[in-house]
């Protein structure tokens, strides 16, 4: 018949098309952590129920339609309106239903339960970034969270203006920040890799822009990047590197970030201590190489329109020595 | 099938015009209480906004269309996000069905008018002038950017400091009044001004779902009315209501929203399921089966709707057993609309389908809504939620339900219903391919929205990278909406040509079931002269010749049942249960009066708005002069 081929065909072009598009995306059913994993057998599971309820009743349709067409009034049947609506509209719906609970269930016991030893994070949403503090370790970074594979992590969530939602579709389901509320996530990652996240609550002009990677590693490699971070690097490592700080402090971006070590103590944009190992800037915005670097630093604005750091004015010399300075902050 | 004539009466049809009709021009355009007119005027309005706003989507879609694009700025974006969903929801879907609604329910009841149609003409009123008063921000240039939930803290003064969101908080406060007043009029002209032998059941099934919906209305408007009042309360007089640091909860705005906004979402399914239980009995030439089944699944709908709120808060961060409740309930609630979908299928299973335009529409919901269904249950599954919630894959499930679920079946009813209220017949022909076209077009712009949600994309984003495999799905879904665009473009063509050129419409064309289609078309101001007597759930397919009420009137009925009680302007109440005739009762003729509390209200909330005490107080003393005199004129004419 016509009407399925077609069907077939269109739901093969959609297939092809969703397998492309999972190369490189934070497709949520290419799971990286148990969270995840148990929310992708879920899906599997109502998927094939889904499909099978929807080819079945669709059919039921199409028949109902077409069968009575060349009779005079309506052709009779041995299925009477009650039976139809008992069994088709409640028990076999029943049934399904009951199933999902029990999957709803079971999927919830497992998931977002304590555990011994996790390691702490804190996470505040800001407009539009997040910044990233590592209690027991005694620092912070921003728009990037570096976690151990295999380690359970605790992660604290707080909102320090409007709601955000915090996701990382790999790694399992959605949890909010809301201003006065602490909300706690708890979750593992399975296996080594940068898997993208970003902010899923609506919460201003660049709410688009509001992205950031988690990076999972191996617990040893985790290690030297956190120690490396509890203890910075006490001055610039060259000539132009510390000319490059004088020109940070002396121009306003001190009063709005933090360089450990230095004068800088502002809090209204991120913590820059790290700034030239993250791999993207602006939140997960813009890669972090030094042309994007100096774009952002003289107008943010125009790659992100409505972002709370203003564009500034800076000498083509001391932009190159600032830009040194900041690549060298690893 | 022969149209159940009425006997003819011998009244002069002149002298019936006479007395019902309103004055010609203006006065009679804002002085009209016939629910007719106002139910057309309600379909009108609500349709304007219907295409405002889907212009809106197109402009959204076509910055989606590419990565990276920029069609509109990130300021515009998001005022058009929260403009589309609140025109859709307030001014367009709500509305449209009422205005159906109203239309419809005296003529189907066999009725002269509404319970109460003064109330009516006010509620109308309330709702362009509130449609108005949200559109007047789009004038000044300053849309609303909150989005159609308006959640706070991103709403409060602190961090949206401008007058656009009071556009929004005032403006739904205000139209509120609207649907709230609307609903109180449904429900008692459904329980009160049935025509006799219209035992409860025998009430169309279009009737019990706009029952359904008006005590769903009842019960959860209040609560937006409230989140939206307190809302506004914070932001022009700095109250805390919502405002965490001084001891407020953002939460508790949240659960004021939802307490309305998911029973909300029945409020429009349940009417459309109705107009489609009329469209799919009538297009298979049978009663609807299991009658008291469906009539039983709208009741328990309203009821299960009021259970399920919390599932727009999954991610919150409330405790897991609260959570589970919610999700178990969300669950529950597919089992009513099983009821439904199968008493469709048994319907035409043993009937024989005819594919007429409103048939196709059917059909088409029928199909769109088993997967918006199927999704919904998907997303009452509480872990699921937390990866699909604020992801393009609710965007896709929630447009397969409201879009498709709900904008299928009224386009359905425009085909259906235009003969009667118009006089005149739309083409079959362009109805079909408008259908085929939104259907097509429909699939394309929602269908690949599901997958956006796997691969990680979120809601109400203005634009996105390249790279994350998003590109060719936004791509698909533009060339959609476009389809989709212009098969209702096609249907609005088709209407208006219909207007003045349609072939005119017989009293029966479809060869219909119910009450409303023994009355000429477009009906008389009247309705029916002498009143219909009811003995079947079919009376049209049932009872040859319709009986009048002259009969019943000989015996113990009020005068008012007969062409006498349209002579004298009278309605006639029944009993609630089996509709015996108890009394008759005055109609009020024409008057400015609900056009002058609404007016008054409206400079009241522009006073708000402004904050300019004076022009509140003068709205404020307009509306209480309007209201002492709708009290004082009860309009009693027993001439
Ligand atoms: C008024 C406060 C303010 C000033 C002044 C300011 N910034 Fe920023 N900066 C911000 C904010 C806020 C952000 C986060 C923007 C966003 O992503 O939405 C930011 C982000 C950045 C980032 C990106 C960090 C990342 O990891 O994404 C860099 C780099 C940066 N600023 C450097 C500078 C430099 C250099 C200066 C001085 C020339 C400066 N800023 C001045 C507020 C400021
Ligand atoms: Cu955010």
């Amino acid at each position: 018949m016509r009407a399925p081929a077609r069907l077939a065909f269109v739901a093969a072009g959609l297939v092809f098309l969703t397998a492309c598009s999972t190369h490189g995306s934070p497709y949520m059913f290419d799971p990286k952590g148990p969270e995840a994993h148990r929310i992708t057998s879920v899906w599997w599971l109502m998927f094939t129920l889904a499909a099978v309820v929807y080819v079945v009743v669709a059919g039921f349709i199409f028949v109902a339609a077409f069968r009575g067409r060349r009779s005079e009034t309506g052709k009779p049947s041995r299925i009477t309106d009650n039976g139809f609506i008992v069994v088709g509209g409640i028990a076999v719906p029943f049934v399904i239903l009951m199933v999902l609970a029990w999957a709803t269930v079971d999927a919830t016991n497992h998931v977002r339960r304590p555990e011994k030893n996790p390691l702490k994070i804190e996470v505040v949403g800001k407009r539009w970034w997040w910044s990233v503090e590592y209690p027991d370790q005694h620092f912070t970074t921003a728009n990037e969270v570096h976690v151990p594979v295999g380690r359970p992590i605790e992660l604290g969530l707080d909102a320090a203006d409007v709601i955000h939602s915090f996701w990382v579709p790999q790694i399992g389901g959605k949890v909010d920040l809301i201003p006065g509320q602490h909300n706690v996530w708890r979750f593992k990652v399975d296996e080594p890799g940068t898997y993208r996240g970003q902010c899923a609550e609506y919460c201003g002009v660049q709410h688009a822009h509001m992205a950031f990677l988690v990076v999972a590693e191996s617990p040893a490699a985790f290690d030297t990047w956190a120690l490396r971070r509890e203890n910075p690097p006490s001055g610039p490592t060259g000539q132009l590197e510390a000319t490059g700080q004088m020109v940070f402090m002396r121009s306003p971006c001190a009063g709005c970030h933090t360089i450990r070590g230095t004068a800088a103590t502002g809090t209204i944009g991120p913590d820059l201590t790290d700034v030239g190992s993250r791999k993207m800037l602006g939140a997960a915005t813009v890669p972090n190489d030094e042309g994007h670097l100096a774009g952002w630093i003289l107008d943010a604005q125009t790659i992100k329109p409505g972002a709370l750091m203003p564009p500034i004015s800076i000498e083509p010399r001391d932009l190159q020595a600032l830009l040194a300075y900041l690549r060298s902050l690893k | 099938m022969a149209i159940a004539d009425i006997a003819p009466l011998g009244v002069d049809e002149h002298e019936l015009e006479e007395i019902w009709s309103d004055a010609p021009g203006i006065p009679g355009f804002f002085s009209t209480v016939d629910h007719k007119r106002i139910g057309m005027r309600y379909i009108y309005t609500a349709f304007f906004f219907f295409f405002v706003s889907g212009l809106m989507a197109l402009v959204m879609r076509s910055q989606l269309s590419a990565p990276d694009n920029h069609v509109v700025s990130p300021y515009t974006f998001n005022q058009m996000f929260t403009m589309h969903g609140t025109t859709m929801i307030f001014l367009f879907n709500t509305p449209v069905l009422a205005g159906f609604a109203n239309y419809l329910l005296p003529i189907e009841l066999g009725t002269r008018d509404m319970a109460f149609p003064r109330l009516n003409a006010f509620s109308y009123w309330i709702f362009v002038l509130s449609g108005i008063f949200l559109y007047a921000s789009f004038v000044v240039g300053k849309m609303p950017d909150g989005g159609w939930f308006g959640y706070t803290p991103y709403t409060s003064k602190v961090y949206n400091p401008g007058i656009n969101l009071d556009f929004w908080g005032l403006g739904i406060v205000f139209v509120g009044i609207s649907t709230t007043v609307g609903a109180v009029n449904f429900i008692v002209t459904s329980f009160k001004l049935r025509a006799p032998g219209m035992t409860i059941n025998r009430i169309p099934i279009f009737v019990w779902a706009v029952l359904s919906m008006a005590f769903m209305i009842l019960f959860a408007v209040p609560a937006v009315t409230l989140a939206t009042a307190l809302l506004e309360l914070d932001r022009l007089f700095g109250t805390a209501f919502f405002v965490p640091h001084l001891g407020g909860s953002t939460l508790l705005y949240q659960h004021l929203f939802w307490f309305w906004g998911h029973p909300e979402v029945y409020i429009l399914f349940v009417p459309a399921t109705g107009m489609v239980s009329m469209i799919i009995t009538v297009f298979s030439r049978r009663p609807l089966a299991g009658y008291i089944w469906v009539a039983t699944a709208l009741i328990a709908i309203a009821f299960i709707s009021f259970g399920v709120w919390v599932h727009h808060m999954f991610a919150t961060g409330m405790p897991i057993q609260a959570m589970s409740f919610f999700s178990a309930v969300s669950l529950i609630i597919a089992i009513p609309s099983g009821v439904q979908f199968f008493a469709w299928i048994a319907t035409m299973w043993r009937g024989k389908v005819e594919f007429t335009t409103p048939m196709l529409f059917a059909m088409g919901f029928l199909l769109i809504f088993l997967l918006g269904g199927i999704t919904g249950v998907m997303v009452a599954v509480l872990p699921f939620d937390w990866q699909v919630t604020d992801s393009y894959f609710v965007v896709a499930h929630f447009h397969y339900v409201l879009n498709g679920a709900v904008v299928f079946p009224i386009f359905g009813a425009i085909y259906f219903w235009y003969p009667k209220m118009v006089g005149r017949k739309l083409s079959e022909r362009w109805g079909h391919i408008s259908f085929w076209m939104m259907f097509i077009g429909f699939n394309v712009a929602f269908f690949p929205m599901h997958i956006l949600g796997f691969l990680g994309m979120p809601r109400r984003v203005y634009t996105y990278p390249s790279g994350l495999g998003w590109d060719h799905l936004n791509l698909i879904s533009a060339i959609g909406a476009v389809i989709f665009a212009v098969g209702t473009g096609i249907t609005l063509v088709n209407w208006v040509h219909g207007r003045w050129w349609g072939p005119k419409a017989e009293d029966n064309p479809w060869d219909a079931d119910s009450l409303e289609w023994s009355t000429t078309s477009p009906p008389p101001e009247y309705n029916f002269a002498a009143i219909p007597v009811v003995a079947s759930r079919h009376p049209l397919w049932e009872q040859h010749p319709l009986p009048h009420a002259e009969a019943l009137v000989d015996e113990e009925g009020p005068k008012s049942l007969s062409a006498e009680g349209a002579l004298h302007h009278q309605n006639t109440e029944t009993t609630g249960l089996d509709a015996r005739p108890e009394r008759a009762l005055e109609l009020p003729h024409p008057t400015y009066l609900p056009f002058v509390l609404a007016l008054g209200l409206a400079v009241f909330f522009v006073g708000l708005l402004v904050k300019a005490t004076i022009v509140g107080a003068f709205g404020v003393g307009m509306a209480l002069v309007g209201l002492t005199w709708w009290a004082w004129r009860t309009d009693v004419d027993l001439s």
